[in-house]
């Protein structure tokens, strides 16, 4: 086979894997992208209602609903506004009330986000970027704890 | 005292890395052979002085020395000794330390280990070395010292994460970063080689060896991650597609792609300018990670609370490392075209598509990984990319490339005809074919099209190896097979494990999340697990629920299963501790949720995950592989022996 025409296959050939890998590339983010959405931002009606997306913020504190059966229902702020959330499960370790938390689910007619999966965290000091986005956003944003506080933890 | 001698120590490190960078280097510029013997003393005793640092660092955690900042954020008083070493790259500071010292202990194994690479050579490899050692060191430095003092010193200290209090821990940090530091191996030899202008297969054969190690402990660090994260997130799952594990996963895949890349240039004098720019960017990748988990920009279920001023810091530095490089190729890129020609059938072929196939599947990961990134940076609003979507662009991907995998190793070098391929090949063609859909059908309970699909592919890679080794053999016995040859059968046998653990894991599993009162049982996929009740533990540092479940299959004991949720005293973090009941061909994971009511019931998740094992197995086997092909004699007779090699090295086809 000429060298020319080896060339022109293997070109082809790896245009016809990267043709391949850009379609499913394309074809896959649209589909399982999600975007973030602040309970302000759902309050005012900017978020999807059909399709999934994140919910992130603060557990509001005594929110914390759990029935005889798994389901749990809390409420998620950005201290501006409210969104309820329900979930059916087991939740992350670290969840906790006047925690960061981001949910991944949908609204449903009632204005509840219905939740799918609750994220979770690996250690307590941490702040997803969006949290704290959303919570600087509407203007009150948890300090850190001070390294001076190490004493009275103990 | 102790903290401060570790700081000098870092200081006086970073002072030799940069000797070692700047002497060697341009002694090998001006050919002034006094400097050019700098390199190696150099390098010994900057190994010297960061273990000096690490070790300072590893006594401030031993003594309880909580007027070092980061010993009182990460420890205790109670914290297990077992823990108290681990505690020192727990978080972010010591683990950079352990990234440091990662790095001069593979400098210092160039030195040891490089008897056959002419002194001019081996000084520019530990200049760029050097290089990046004074790049990370500085950083710990500026950025993040770990031996900052904290005035007034703490009474105790805050106690390490309760998730990384663990045998798992211990081990992975140290495993990944001795496999993403290793890939500065090939990388320094790679722009060595630019630098000095002699790209041969000599620069192929050297870095080969420290690729297959590097890439040894890069499968070993994920799969202890994945492992870890199965039983201790207490989850079950083994692959989140989370962006951290991205980050360690993009450089294996492009580290896999120059280990084949490697073995062509070696062989055959080809593919020069392609395995150099893969080796530039392993590495480059391998900074990239570091960079994604320690910036801070990622949301991730594996974050860790991390400070965005040092991701600025080592987005410069990789600009730096990654733009230097590519410099250099451009400027050498023509010098290092190959002359060697190959037909369109020929190993050459085989191996070029597996490295278009790896570097394509690394890049949408990477841009899976980066595009919420982008996205946020361009403000156009925050998004996440979901695990379905690295699913259905990576597993696509992987089947041609394992259908290829199945025949790249029966094909020639150079040139090889469709009419000698094809009756090697086709009778384990239909055995995969046919056999594929009996296992889901007769051993696995429903017939399911994706796990007959996986079995098929499984059954391929393992017969088509199996027949590449019998060639290789026959009429020759087993004796006079190298090393190498056995590695990549190893290496290609672990695929095959891996395909089998992966899609029946994924197929068959079945989970349940469940309210259970005492005295209560469930049955999943026949086994009956039998809630016992719980009871109250007390461990050193933490106090907690202990559950007990008795699962029986048919009557019969199977095992009685004790999961846990922690109360950490000190963190005041609640974990929980799954309960695994593991086996080859089963895994039954049970873990605790929350106590619901006041009768003792507790929400509990329950898992039967079917060859679940197959899959860390598969790894392992895989990684066995690279040892064996790392082992080879003939990088071991390298040394001193450089011209009898060349005969051996033509012979030997691998």
């Amino acid at each position: 086979m000429k060298a020319r025409k080896k060339r022109f296959i293997v070109i082809l050939v790896g245009l016809g894997a990267l043709g391949l890998a850009s379609w499913l590339v394309f074809n896959a983010l649209g589909n399982n992208m999600s975007y973030f959405y602040s309970p302000t931002e759902v309050v005012q009606k900017k978020a999807p209602e059909d399709h999934l997306f994140r919910l992130g913020g603060m557990v509001v504190k005594g929110s914390i609903q759990r029935g005889q059966e798994l389901t749990v229902r809390f409420a998620v702020t950005d201290t501006a506004n409210v969104v309820n959330v329900e979930y059916t499960g087991i939740l992350p370790d670290l969840f906790d009330e006047e925690q960061g938390v981001i949910a991944q689910g949908k609204l449903n007619s009632m204005g509840v986000f219905i939740a799918s999966e609750v994220l979770a965290k690996h250690d307590e000091k941490y702040m997803p970027p969006e949290v704290a986005d959303a919570l600087e956003k509407a203007g009150n944003m948890k300090t850190d704890v001070p390294a001076a506080e190490l004493q009275n933890d103990s | 005292m102790i903290p401060e001698i570790g700081q000098f120590a870092l200081i006086l490190g970073m002072v030799f890395a940069l000797v070692q960078t700047v002497v060697p280097l341009a002694g090998a510029h001006f050919g002034i052979a006094s400097w050019v013997a700098v390199a190696k003393p150099a390098a010994r005793v900057q190994l010297l002085f960061v273990a000096i640092s690490f070790i300072a660092l590893s006594w401030s955690f031993l003594t309880h020395d909580f007027s070092v900042k980061y010993v009182a954020v990460n420890s205790n008083t109670a914290l297990p000794t077992f823990y108290l070493l681990s505690a020192v790259w727990g978080a972010h500071e010591g683990s950079l330390v352990l990234w440091a010292l990662v790095l001069s202990i593979w400098t210092t194994s160039v030195t040891v280990f490089s008897r056959s690479i002419p002194p001019v050579t081996l000084a520019r490899v530990l200049g760029v070395m050097g290089f990046i050692s004074v790049g990370f060191i500085l950083f710990i430095l500026v950025t993040s010292n770990p031996f900052e003092r904290l005035v007034p010193a703490a009474m105790e200290g805050r106690d390490l994460n309760p998730l990384l209090q663990d045998i798992g821990l211990i081990l992975h940090p140290p495993l990944l970063y001795m496999g993403y530091v290793g890939f500065v191996v090939p990388f320094s030899f790679a722009i060595a080689a630019m630098l000095g202008g002699h790209l041969d297969a000599a620069w192929a054969r050297w870095s080969r060896p420290w690729t297959h190690v590097a890439w040894v402990f890069l499968t070993l660090g994920i799969l202890l991650g994945s492992w870890w994260a199965y039983y201790e997130l207490g989850w079950g799952g083994w692959w989140f597609w989370d962006p951290v594990e991205n980050s360690s996963f993009i450089p294996w895949l492009v580290g896999t792609a120059l280990m084949h890349s490697l073995a062509v240039t070696e062989k055959r004098g080809t593919f020069k300018a392609w395995t150099v720019l893969l080796a530039i960017f392993t590495f480059s990748l391998s900074l990239l990670g570091t960079f994604l988990v320690r910036s801070g920009v990622l949301t991730s279920v594996h974050a860790f609370a991390s400070d965005p001023a040092r991701g600025t810091f080592i987005l410069i530095f990789l600009a730096v490392v990654v733009g230097g490089s590519l410099l250099i190729y451009s400027w050498r890129a023509s010098q290092i075209r190959s002359y060697v020609h190959f037909d369109l059938l020929s190993r050459e072929t085989g191996l070029l598509l597996n490295n278009v196939f790896f570097v394509v599947a690394a890049i949408s990961i990477l841009l899976g990984t980066l595009y919420p990134l982008i996205v946020d940076a361009l403000g156009i609003g925050k998004i996440s990319v979901g695990p379905p979507y690295f699913n259905s662009v990576f597993l696509p991907l992987m089947v041609p490339m394992v259908i290829l995998l199945g025949i790249g190793p029966l094909l020639r070098w150079k040139r090889d005809s469709f009419s000698r391929i094809w009756p090697k090949i086709w009778l384990i063609a239909v055995i995969s074919l046919v056999v594929g859909p009996l296992i889901p059908l007769l051993a696995m309970g429903p017939y399911e099209i994706r796990a007959t699909f996986g079995m098929m592919l499984a059954i391929w890679v393992l017969g088509a190896t199996l027949k590449s080794l019998f060639e290789q053999t026959r009429g020759r016995g087993f004796a006079t097979v190298s090393r190498s040859f056995w590695g990549m059968i190893l290496g290609h046998i672990g695929v095959a494990v891996f395909i089998v653990g992966i899609t029946l894991t994924s197929v068959y599993s079945t989970e349940k999340d469940l309210r259970l009162d005492p005295g209560d049982s469930y049955e999943l996929a026949g086994f009956k697990f039998q809630f016992d009740g719980t009871t109250k533990i007390i461990g050193k540092n933490y106090s907690g629920t202990k559950a007990k479940l008795t699962v029986t299959k048919n009557g019969k004991y199977i095992a009685t299963m004790e999961p846990e949720k922690r109360n950490y005293r000190v963190q005041k973090q609640p974990l929980t501790e799954a309960a695994i009941d593991a086996g080859l061909f089963r895994d039954l994971f049970v873990a605790l949720g929350e106590p619901l009511g006041s009768k003792g019931a507790w929400s509990v998740r329950i898992y039967h995950k079917p060859f679940l094992r197959w899959i860390w197995l598969g790894a392992l086997i895989m990684a066995l592989g690279g040892l064996f092909a790392a082992s080879d004699r003939r990088y071991r007779k390298l040394a001193g022996r450089a011209k009898k090699q060349r005969a051996v090295t033509i012979e030997a086809v691998s």
